[in-house]
């Protein structure tokens, strides 16, 4: 039993590292990019300037973030 | 005029899931190798084992869990859920790569990794038999973990546009390429451009990541995969600004974060 347990824990701290570990900015960009892209799939010219934009801004927050500005 | 405009999207897109999975594919795998090679210096047997011993479990992943997805999954949710993913590694990999244009992360040195990775397994003492437990360790997780990234991209790229056949062989076409440097001249592995090759793959993951989330959720883009080349087009300029706005003076950079892959 315990080594399922650790198999377990680590498969979801693997997990975690590779979803979330210390960029969270980009696991929210891309929730934000799907739930913007369901909200304007009828509004094709706001849905096709928006998305990539939302792209943009999550990878800049997350260059900024990257360059030392974490506890700015 | 639009079957012509149909087929040259169709080949547009087909020619940037060949680059962007051979690509992603040369650069993981030139990560695993050093890995591999390190673990070699140790004992090559055991380094071999532990290959192999990836590789077969990377297949039963990708033959249990990621073709069934593929196939069964409405091609719709496949999208948006194969779109996110990519976004998702592609924001990981075009951050990180330009941060390091900008001289804000210490460059990917696969030279000082082999040392790094020769010296710690070198601090485990002289290997009892030619069978060695740290060595096949080192190069099962390197070929396991890096391994694990392309096989996301190559059924990502493939699946979602239906090219999972020319994905997978130009990702075989990266793994001839890089074991056959690695055989001729495994010291110049450091020579390959791995920041720029990282850069272009962050760009394509990115631009393919938006086009399946908005495909899949039922937006319509211009000329269908004929925006592809636009997204790319942004992405490349987002990317080449960024470094450029945080770009740090030469004189600063020794002072670069180290950080892995």
């Amino acid at each position: 039993m315990e080594p399922l347990r650790r198999a377990v824990r680590a498969s979801a701290h693997f997990a975690w590292d590779f979803l979330v570990g210390d960029t969270p900015e980009v696991i929210l960009t891309t929730g934000v990019l799907v739930a913007l892209a369901f909200a304007l799939h009828t509004h094709r010219i706001a849905a096709v300037i928006t998305l990539p934009l939302v792209g943009l801004c999550g990878l800049a927050v997350g260059v900024w973030r990257g360059s030392g500005h974490k506890n700015a | 005029m639009t079957l012509l405009l149909a087929t040259s999207g169709t080949a547009t897109s087909t020619a940037a899931v060949l680059v962007a999975a051979f690509a992603a594919s040369s650069v993981e795998m030139v990560e695993a190798l050093t890995l591999v090679v390190a673990a070699g210096t140790r004992s090559w047997r055991s380094a071999f084992e532990g290959t192999a011993a990836a590789l077969v479990l990377l297949a039963i992943l990708t033959a249990s869990v990621g073709l069934p997805l593929a196939h069964y999954l409405p091609i719709d949710a496949l999208r948006v859920t194969v779109g996110a993913l990519l976004s998702l590694m592609g924001i990981s990999w075009l951050r990180k790569a330009i941060l390091r244009s900008a001289g804000r992360l210490a460059k990917h040195d696969e030279d000082a990794i082999y040392a790094r990775t020769v010296g710690a397994l070198g601090e485990k003492g002289a290997p009892a038999s030619k069978r060695d437990g740290f060595a096949f360790a080192v190069a099962f997780k390197g070929v396991m973990l890096e391994g694990f990234e392309v096989v996301l991209i190559v059924i990502s790229l493939g699946s979602s546009s239906h090219k999972l056949g020319p994905a997978a062989l130009a990702a075989a076409a990266a793994a001839v390429v890089v074991a056959g440097v690695g055989v001729l001249a495994a010291r110049q592995l450091s020579e390959v451009p791995e920041n720029t090759l990282k850069t272009v793959v962050g760009i394509m993951l990115m631009s393919f990541g938006t086009f399946w989330i908005g495909e899949g959720a039922g937006v319509s883009w211009p000329g269908s995969d004929l925006s592809l080349p636009a997204l790319i087009a942004f992405f490349a300029l987002a990317a080449t600004g960024l470094a450029f706005a945080f770009r740090r003076p030469i004189a600063d950079r020794s002072s670069a974060t180290v950080a892995g892959a």
